[in-house]
């Protein structure tokens, strides 16, 4: 993080005892409104309140399944779709850094197309591929797919001058400099959208679980809304901040190793 | 040269594309008409819209709603978002006190928050604009926060030495030094406001574009999800745009240092 402020960084323990201020403030306002009563507590439960019924769907079913097994379809639908864009994003965005004539093709349909937030892709997804896994995997991919494109593209685009030449001057047909010289070259490039990518796309699978599902956490949620029962949906909100937090750490790490070792 | 190739083949792809479509639709019946409209399909929906209207209003209803509430949104969340990047990028002290609720709320996916904005305020406007808020927020307070931590070191100490005063420091250095990462993370917000009103009007909402994709969904009328969908990505474009011009006027010396 750079360094300019006002001050001088603050030592360790400061910054751990403003940080549990931070919290202590924000937990003890959270449970004065509940357990005062100034916010109703079927709207707002206390943080313990929580912290029980999470527990509680940890093994007791609602809406048809257990936390882990909603959250088990959401993440089985969200691997599809995050493969699907990577499969087809990755090399689509090598091959369009290689051939002048397939970007000149492709990046007005993609530009056109991009502006349509991947939510919107919601009523043709459950036309075309119906509501249980297909549909979803759609908008997941609609909002997966731009990052690995894009970054894969640009990650070709900005392959060394030179490297390129060298290889061709060795006769290097097409396809190998693709695969031996743009890819390797791409690839701190393509981790940084993968990552991208695997966040807008668990965040459009939500989204499509909410209108279109009948399973998964988002389903969950909105059942839980229904019956207005807002710690449920509270539960919910917090597995998903978790297993996006989780997919989020996994690829830092990726990103993190292929920066220090490379691919090889 | 550069600019007219790009032009030409991005014409020509655009109308290949729109042959292709009357071709598959219309012409040789490839695709039925149950599952994607033909171009005629869609010049229905459209006149539909505009003229009797759909889902509850016309097509200028629809927009204006779905309109209004983005920029409400966008800039409850940039007027939230940006003072507090700001000041978490100035002062340790606030930025060790937020961060860590921040980074506690952070890994939530602002349309996770959809069902319980509903449960707190209903299907009307105040919730859409909860869920805006919460979507557009976070762009905008890590990108000011970022803006602030790359001033320049010395340019802060030389309004220091010269004895700037607070309030001046604020508006003359730290803003403007900011201000390009400011708008990096207007523009993210922006997106994220459009994506966040779609999802929320298609959970449950009476006016707006989500509403006509809803209603459309469940009455199975290509046309007019097709219409609904270019509808939003005409708007989200538009927005962009608008931004974009605010940011070259509000920033000229950022153009001058990059040409």
């Amino acid at each position: 993080m750079p360094a300019t402020s006002s001050s001088p960084p603050l030592s360790h323990l400061a910054v751990v005892g403003y940080g549990a201020i931070g919290l202590v403030i924000f937990f003890g306002v959270w449970t004065a409104l509940s357990a005062s009563g100034a916010v109703p507590r079927q709207f707002l439960p206390a943080p313990y309140e929580i912290a029980e019924r999470f527990t509680q769907l940890l093994t007791s079913t609602f809406a048809g399944a257990t936390l882990p097994q909603h959250l088990a379809s959401s993440f089985m639908r969200f691997g599809y779709g995050f493969a699907l864009a990577v499969v087809v994003g990755i090399p689509l965005g090598l091959l369009m850094g290689w051939f002048r004539w397939l970007d000149d093709i492709v990046t007005p349909a993609f530009d056109g197309v991009r502006f349509i937030a991947p939510i919107a892709w919601v009523p043709f997804a459950a036309l075309w591929f119906g509501t249980g896994v297909g549909g979803p995997i759609l908008i997941i991919f609609a909002g997966a797919f731009p990052p690995c494109l894009i970054n894969a593209y640009r990650g070709a685009r900005f392959t060394s001058r030179p490297l390129i030449e060298a290889a061709q001057m060795l006769g290097t047909p097409p396809w190998r400099i693709i695969l031996e010289v743009l890819l390797p070259s791409s690839v701190p490039s393509i981790t940084a959208g993968l990552r991208v990518s695997a966040g807008l796309g668990w965040q459009s699978l939500v989204g499509a679980e909410l209108i279109v599902a009948s399973t998964g956490v988002g389903f969950m949620m909105v059942q839980a809304q229904l019956n207005i029962s807002t710690s449920t949906v509270i539960s919910g909100m917090i597995a998903i901040g978790l297993v996006g937090f989780v997919i989020d750490v996994a690829l830092r790490r990726l990103e993190a190793e292929v920066r220090r070792h490379g691919l090889a | 040269m550069q600019i007219g190739r790009r032009t030409a083949f991005g014409l020509l792809t655009i109308l290949v594309l729109v042959l292709v479509w009357y071709i598959t639709t219309t012409t040789l019946g490839l695709i039925s008409p149950g599952r994607f409209p033909s171009p005629a399909d869609v010049w229905v929906s459209t006149r539909q819209l505009a003229v009797t209207g759909y889902a509850n209003g016309q097509l200028h209803v629809h927009v204006l709603h779905s309109l209004w509430l983005v920029v409400l949104g966008f800039l409850v969340a940039a007027g939230t978002g940006v003072p507090l990047g700001l000041l978490m990028g100035w002062s340790r002290r606030a930025e060790a006190i937020i961060n860590p609720v921040f980074l506690l709320i952070r890994p939530i996916p602002p349309l996770a928050w959809i069902p319980l904005a509903i449960l707190w305020l209903g299907l009307g406007d105040a919730a859409k604009i909860m869920v805006i808020w919460f979507a557009a927020f976070v762009p905008s307070v890590i990108n000011s926060f970022t803006g602030v931590r790359t001033i320049e070191p010395y340019i802060i100490e030389a309004a220091r030495m010269l004895g700037t005063r607070r309030m001046r420091f604020v508006r003359e250095v730290l803003v403007p030094g900011a201000a390009p990462m400011i708008f990096t993370g207007l523009r993210l917000s922006l997106q994220a406001s459009w994506t966040t009103l779609v999802a929320a009007e298609l959970v449950g909402a009476l006016y707006g574009l989500g509403r006509v994709l809803n209603v459309a969904q469940q009455d199975i009328y290509p046309g007019m999800i097709f219409l609904g969908m270019a509808c939003v990505a005409i708007l989200g474009w538009a927005t962009t745009r608008v931004l974009a011009e605010v940011e070259a006027r509000a920033l000229p010396w950022v153009k001058l240092a990059r040409a």
